[in-house]
């Protein structure tokens, strides 16, 4: 059964640059949408199509963007008001608090929306869909049991002593390259005073800044990185259980967690097929698939194998909650300012 | 039998108070409402007004000065603070000396500040929402750069309005609980103070017929109005009919001795074998039979009286009319005896209050009286005063004292009625409040009617 509907059909990619472009569900379906997110095509599919097995008449068109490429994309539509898409998810929770509190955004209620937690929502017009944590990804082989960092203490203990073997082996996104590492480094900055002396031992041990999870992670895998910082726990667990080379760990100290924001954007044309991907997303039978996809991460201790974490659960969450106090990541001093710090630890940007 | 009478029940006292206590509260409702919304709109806007300021003070605060030019390291807590209008829309702008946007939306709103405001809020838009703004403004001196930098912060203002609905809902909660207090505490105080009625009502109810003996209840001032007019009503029906059941003891009595004297002479006269005697006897059945017709008039007109003296209406009227009207009634009477009536009346009215048919008729059986049983010349006068009088003399000696007193047992025969006729004159006298006078000077005869007079 399920089958017929994993035959989706690419698309020819379009000059406007989405990375990917599918879509599902039949052609010339009564009910058609536009979705634009940061999520990886192979991860977020399944759950379209788990989505359009109750829905025949119905068509879901699913391009794959980069984060900053959404924004300015979506940011465009809102000011040209044009249609784009008619849902935009993204991981960059700060983008989406910009737009929806430029007015770029189109309100929507229902049952399943108010049963989101306040800082998983805002103005009826934003809601968090996702529950990722970031997570530190280490090599099996080549870091001994006992020099896995378990915070972000025991990774700075790591890299001071001169001549470790971590030097130049540490890598984390590129904060101007990934909205979303932008927003992990910003929220870190928010969090604690840890995240000065990070950037310093990560200048002083010639760590990498660099793009993109997947790249990150199979560098990980490879042995060319030791260690990966911030990584959004979804890729790391799914690129774990097929490598048992890769370990992830849960900082103890804290652990950031990263929901992927969802809108409609004010100019959408399927909004009501927009809408009940929200509902569907947030229901039961949605939650379940965004935990087979990954993109719902719980935290346990024993259970969940895969997130190596100490201490109590409860205490290490840091939920990035979709509040207008992100807009301060979006201001432009601020990340002039923020970035200039980063740069210092970071002087060249690793781009080949 | 007597009509039933038409009693519409209307709208309960209750209810009717019920309305106006709604009406009331209605009223005061929409009322509070206007004011609530008015002082939660003030409230509302000095709240926030505060955070807006806060906000653009807290921004303010971390601007620095590098290089020669400003750089703001926007503060979280700016926004933790504007985030307690939770889902409001923020627009903020830094504008330097020169006018250039050192941060922020360069489409947000900065008025034209004069020299020494600190701080100044505004209302604007964002977008297609109403929005409110502070400009707060910080003065750099420094070597490198000098001058106002001004910081615009605003937000959207449905924090302000739920917040403002918020203090109304309260109030009008507040005023809808005193509001049911007040309804039913109404509700008690006037189920209380009408529990009289159907206590009146109960006791009208259970009285016989024929009780007509005044109500002794307690009740509150309105309703004892209403029970003393209730009472007054009773008694009047009571005279009535004290005086009906009179005037039927006195015409049976009055009939049966002139019904018997007419039989007794009948008898005599079936028995009579001479005609002359039988003659005789038949004219004084005659005499009878018409001396009854006469004292059934009077029983007539006494009825007549005894129903128009608490009936008819009182109105003023002159005592000269009552006697020319008298004159005229009788003068077929005088014709017939051959006599006349002299007339005495004043240039100017004499004016009483009362019922023109029954004083009439009063004077008509004086008038009466005087032809029948006084001797002529009759004359028939008014006079003014204190108190108003009409009177009638003649040159007889009066009836007998007896008479005046008790109309009940005027002696029967020919010259009976004499006694009726002035009891009805004595009636009508105390219907209008005065009463009638008998007195004799040397020759004449004078009765009269003396009645309280009103001025003209």
């Amino acid at each position: 059964m399920k089958i017929l509907f994993l035959l989706f059909t690419w698309l020819p990619i379009p000059a406007e640059c989405a990375e990917l472009r599918a879509a599902f569900g039949p052609d010339g379906a009564e009910r058609t949408a536009t979705l634009r997110g940061t999520t990886d095509l192979d991860v977020f599919g399944p759950v379209i199509e788990a989505f359009l097995q109750t829905r025949p008449a119905t068509r879901i068109v699913y391009e794959q963007w980069g984060s900053n490429d959404l924004y300015a994309l979506t940011r465009e539509d809102c000011a040209k008001d044009r249609s784009g898409a008619d849902l935009v998810i993204s991981s960059a929770a700060h983008h989406m608090v910009e737009l929806v509190n430029r007015g770029c955004a189109s309100s929507h209620s229902s049952a399943a929306t108010a049963g989101l937690s306040p800082r998983l929502e805002w103005r009826d017009q934003l809601w968090g869909i996702t529950r990722e944590p970031a997570v530190m990804v280490y090599n099996r082989d080549l870091v001994a049991p006992q020099d896995v960092p378990r915070s972000r203490f025991d990774l700075l203990d790591l890299l001071r002593p001169a001549g470790n073997p971590f030097v130049g082996r540490v890598a984390t996104y590129d904060i101007e390259d990934s909205g979303l590492g932008f927003l992990l480094a910003f929220s870190d900055s928010l969090e604690a005073t840890t995240f000065g002396g990070l950037m310093e031992a990560f200048g002083r041990s010639g760590a990498v800044a660099t793009c993109c999870s997947a790249e990150i992670i199979d560098a990980v895998a490879s042995g060319e990185y030791l260690v990966a910082y911030n990584v959004l726990g979804s890729y790391a667990l799914q690129r774990a259980r097929e490598d048992v080379r890769l370990g992830v760990v849960a900082p103890e100290d804290y652990t950031l967690i990263l929901t992927r924001a969802a809108m409609i954007p004010a100019a959408a044309t399927g909004k009501d097929v927009a809408e009940d991907f929200i509902d569907y997303l947030l229901s039961d039978a949605g939650r379940v698939d965004l935990v087979n996809a990954d993109l719902i991460v719980p935290i346990e201790g024993e259970d969940g194998a895969q997130i190596e974490v100490s201490g109590a659960v409860a205490t290490l969450e840091r939920l990035v909650g979709l509040t207008p106090a992100l807009l301060v990541a979006m201001d432009a001093d601020k990340r002039e300012i923020f970035t200039r710090r980063w740069r210092n630890a970071f002087p060249q940007p690793a781009r080949e | 039998m007597a009509e039933t009478g038409d009693v519409r029940a209307t709208l309960s006292l209750r209810n009717r108070v019920a309305l106006a206590i709604t009406a009331v509260l209605l009223l005061g409702g929409v009322l509070v409402l206007i004011a609530a919304l008015a002082y939660g709109r003030q409230a509302a806007r000095e709240a926030y007004d505060r955070l807006l300021l806060g906000a653009a003070a807290d921004i303010a605060e971390t601007i620095t000065v590098r290089d020669g030019r400003a750089l703001v390291d926007m503060p979280v807590s700016a926004f933790e603070l504007l985030s307690l209008a939770p889902d409001d829309r923020i627009r903020y702008r830094v504008v330097g000396p020169d006018g250039t946007t050192l941060t922020g939306d360069p489409t947000a709103p900065l008025p034209e500040i004069r020299g020494g405001d600190e701080s100044v809020f505004l209302d604007g838009s964002f977008g297609t929402e109403p929005a409110r703004y502070v400009v707060f403004t910080r003065r750099f001196a420094e070597r490198s750069y000098s001058g106002p930098v001004r910081v615009v912060v605003g937000h959207t203002l449905l924090a302000r309005r739920e917040f403002a609905r918020d203090i109304a809902r309260n109030a009008l909660l507040v005023l809808g609980v005193a509001g049911g207090v007040m309804a039913l505490f109404g509700w008690l105080v006037v189920s209380r103070a009408l529990r009289p009625l159907p206590r009146i009502g109960a006791a009208l109810a259970a009285r016989q017929p024929t009780d007509l003996t005044p109500l002794s209840l307690s009740a509150p001032a309105e309703v004892a109005t209403m029970l003393t007019s209730l009472n007054d009503f009773m008694a009047r029906l009571d005279r009535q009919s004290v005086a009906t059941g009179k005037l039927i003891g006195d015409a049976a009595h009055q009939l049966r001795t002139h019904v018997a004297a007419i039989r007794a002479q009948a008898q005599l006269a079936a028995s009579e074998t001479d005609p002359a005697r039988r003659d005789r006897i038949v004219s004084r059945i005659e005499a009878r039979a018409v001396g009854l017709g006469g004292l059934l008039d009077q029983l007539l007109s006494r009825a007549m009286i005894i129903h128009r003296a608490d009936t008819a209406p009182v109105a003023p009227l002159d005592l000269r009319d009552v006697a020319v009207e008298a004159v005229e009634a009788c003068d077929d009477l005088f014709l017939a005896a051959g006599t006349e009536i002299a007339l005495e009346l004043p240039d100017v009215p004499v004016m009483v209050r009362g019922d023109t048919l029954s004083l009439i008729e009063a004077v008509k059986n004086l008038l009466t009286n005087a032809l029948r049983h006084g001797r002529p010349p009759i004359r028939l006068g008014v006079e003014n005063g204190s108190t108003v009088r009409i009177w009638v003399s003649d040159l007889g000696g009066g009836p007998d004292p007896g008479v005046v007193l008790s109309a009940r047992y005027a002696k029967a025969g020919p010259g009976a009625g004499s006694g009726i006729g002035l009891a009805i004159a004595r009636e009508v006298a105390e219907g209008h409040g005065g009463e009638i006078a008998m007195r004799s000077d040397g020759n004449r005869f004078i009765v009269s009617l003396d009645l309280p007079g009103i001025a003209v």
